[in-house]
């Protein structure tokens, strides 16, 4: 029996074959993530019992904790997942593209750029506009600077290169551009970008699921669906263009899901570190590169991340409701330390 | 590879302009601001010393000022070819080695710890400190193992010890808000406001570094042809890593305690020199120092006049310079 298990339609639109370890690595990421939500479903200000967190959301639970788990912790449990997977296989696709391991949504500017719309957003319209507008013009900046990196980086074709190296200087060109707003504004509602940066999704209601839902799902599906051109890209272009890899339409096509997913993602939640770095890499440790059993991984990793950076945040300093971006790097570090220490010898 | 000049004159006569340029800048730097002076006032500064508004400020804010910058400038460049190298990644920085976030750490959490006791000068050293320790714990941690130091080891603990330490840097300042804002002053990373004292203090260690670097240049080139060359014609590969390392952890450290995290210098002045003039490190790094110091007193002197009366952080100031310059320069070549 072979190792791999062949995933492909008879003229295939999709096509990837999964190693058998990583199908079980990534089934026991999945048990851990279920449990990881029961956990932080039940944990907070008001302690509820496993058992009653089940009860409630198989439908019949008291009332009392039904309030505290559906309108509070639910829906920001749901959008923090949303947000991690989304970060997660945005910076996975990035590194296949870019072939760079130090790639994450940084580095073609979508979350700098989403970050210098949203400050400016803040600190000029000075509430004549609704909060609700935020997340918008967010994205709409992501979308903006992204395509004005590609835009720069292409002449004659597109190199990775010049695309990281082009990216790194817009990227660095609008975070002076959030400090520049952030000075011409106000202390007040500089502090107030300041805590937006940092990434919270505090705060979170069934509006911004209902909203980020359909996005983030559609997106996701997309990537999974380019898994076997995410497998050619990382050959580097001459092995792609030779089995036959219409290579610069893909790259496109690749590079805006990329952006759509983590510019939603930075709209809603802010600027979260660190989670479309390491999840990948972390995913690659355990997996292995295929992108068939990677993309998955890293998906779940990053909205364990994000799900257990929240949970630290607002349970550990108490009354202290702290951004969830400040502990998505203490606890994915160690573990992401970890994991390089023990493949040392790989 | 074709860089803009092939011959050793053509360097040579660029590298001068680029050294005068440099002076010029600095000079323009003391002189010009929210106070104008001329030349002779600053000379009279020297000679003279009246005591005075003009000569106080050109002599304890705008010298100091301008020397920093200078030297911060091509200390970072010069880290930046170093680490460049050394990883084989074009994205590499001072940052990768963890130098900027460890050195915020400690800076904060000593203000955690002690409260706001501390003059420039030991928060200078405790930075310096932070830097050195956390470098040292990437490089324990990218080379465990069978295979020694690899680049990508090394770049995955640094970016992820950079991470874990800065989020306890924030997690600090967003628990104990009370002494930070004597942190948030360092943190911006600034060249303004630092006594000529300072500056003195770090200098020979960054010299050191700028001699050991150039020294360094033939072993760079051999390097840059992949280990296995490089162990063939002789190399002790090891040894050169750990030296290479050393001393980008001594220059990047080193302007990180004296001017706080200042990006993007490090990153692209590399490239643009590599663009300049190829790939020796022999002028990479000699052009690197030059350039990378009139890049950062030049963007210095800019922040100045972007948002007067106030200042702009020179971290804005050089991405206003830089990026446009930059796009255009990458643009000019075809890649791969």
């Amino acid at each position: 029996m072979s190792r791999f298990i062949v995933v492909r339609k008879k003229k295939p639109a999709f096509s990837f074959h999964l190693d058998q370890k990583a199908m079980y690595v990534n089934l026991l990421l999945i048990i851990a993530l279920i449990i990881g939500i029961i956990f932080s479903i039940g944990l907070g200000s008001i302690q509820i019992p496993v058992a009653d967190v089940l009860k409630v959301l198989l439908g019949w639970g008291e009332s009392t904790y039904e309030i505290v788990v559906l309108n509070l912790r639910l829906p920001r449990i749901v959008v923090s997942i949303m947000v991690g997977a989304s970060l997660a296989v945005s910076g996975a696709i990035l590194q296949a593209l870019i072939r760079n391991p130090l790639a994450s949504p940084d580095l073609i500017g979508t979350t700098t750029g989403a970050t210098a719309a949203a400050v400016a957003f803040i600190t000029f319209t000075d509430g004549t506009y609704s909060i609700h507008w935020m997340p918008l013009i967010a994205l709409l900046g992501g979308l903006f600077t992204a395509s004005l990196t590609y835009l720069a980086a292409w002449r004659k074709g597109m190199s990775p290169f010049r695309l990281a190296l082009i990216g790194v200087s817009i990227s660095s060109g609008m975070g002076a551009l959030t400090v520049f707003f952030m000075l011409a504004s106000p202390l007040q509602k500089a502090q107030q970008a300041l805590g937006w940066m940092t990434g919270t999704v505090y705060g979170s209601a069934w509006q911004h699921v209902v909203t980020l839902l359909p996005w983030t799902l559609a997106f996701l599906l997309l990537a999974c669906h380019q898994i076997r051109h995410l497998n050619a890209q990382e050959l580097g272009d001459d092995v792609a263009q030779g089995i036959g890899m219409p290579i610069e339409k893909k790259r496109l096509s690749l590079i805006a899901i990329s952006v759509a997913l983590a510019g939603a993602a930075v709209g809603i939640a802010g600027g979260i570190s660190f989670v479309g770095l390491m999840a990948p890499h972390m995913a690659r440790k355990l997996v292995g590169s295929s992108y068939g059993a990677l993309l998955p991984a890293s998906g779940i990793l990053g909205a364990m991340f994000v799900l257990l950076a929240d949970l630290a945040a607002r349970t550990l300093f108490v009354p202290l409701d702290i951004p969830a971006g400040v502990f998505t790097a203490a606890i994915g570090a160690p573990f992401f330390m970890y994991l390089l220490y023990k493949s040392r010898n790989g | 590879m074709d860089s803009l000049l092939s011959n050793r004159l053509q360097k040579s006569v660029v590298l001068l302009v680029a050294m005068i340029l440099l002076v010029i800048a600095m000079i323009s730097s003391v002189l010009f601001g929210l106070h104008n002076f001329d030349l002779s006032t600053v000379v009279t500064a020297y000679t003279s010393f009246d005591g005075g508004n003009d000569h106080l400020i050109i002599k304890h804010t705008r010298v100091p000022r301008a020397i920093t910058a200078a030297v911060v400038g091509s200390s970072l460049a010069v880290a930046g070819v170093l680490l460049q190298s050394l990883t084989r990644n074009p994205l590499a920085d001072s940052s990768i080695m963890g130098v900027n976030a460890g050195a915020a750490f400690t800076i904060v959490l000593a203000l955690y710890l002690f409260g706001s006791v501390f003059s420039f000068t030991d928060m200078m050293w405790i930075g310096f400190l932070g830097a050195g320790v956390t470098a040292v714990l990437v490089y324990l941690l990218g080379s465990a193992g069978r295979g020694g130091m690899i680049p990508i080891k090394l770049m995955l603990s640094g970016a992820a010890v950079a991470a874990f330490t800065s989020s306890l840097t924030s997690l600090l300042m967003l628990v104990d808000s009370k002494s930070m804002e004597d942190a948030m002053y360092w943190l911006m990373g600034s060249v303004s406001g630092r006594d000529l004292k300072h500056a003195a203090m770090i200098t020979p260690y960054l010299l050191c570094g700028w001699v050991v670097a150039w020294l360094m240049a033939r072993s760079l080139n051999l390097m840059a042809l992949g280990d296995d060359v490089a162990i063939s014609m002789g190399q002790k590969t090891v040894w050169v890593k750990a030296t290479v390392i050393f001393v980008a952890v001594l220059l990047s450290g080193g302007s990180v305690a004296l001017a706080g995290p200042i990006g993007f210098v490090g990153i692209i002045i590399p490239h643009m020199c590599r663009f300049i003039i190829g790939i020796d490190h022999r002028w990479l790094i000699i052009y690197s120092a030059v350039l990378g110091a009139l890049f950062l007193v030049t963007a210095d002197l800019l922040s100045r006049f972007l948002l007067m009366p106030e200042e702009v952080p020179v971290g804005v100031a050089t991405a206003v310079v830089g990026v446009p310059f930059v796009i255009s320069l990458v643009r000019r070549r075809a890649y791969e």
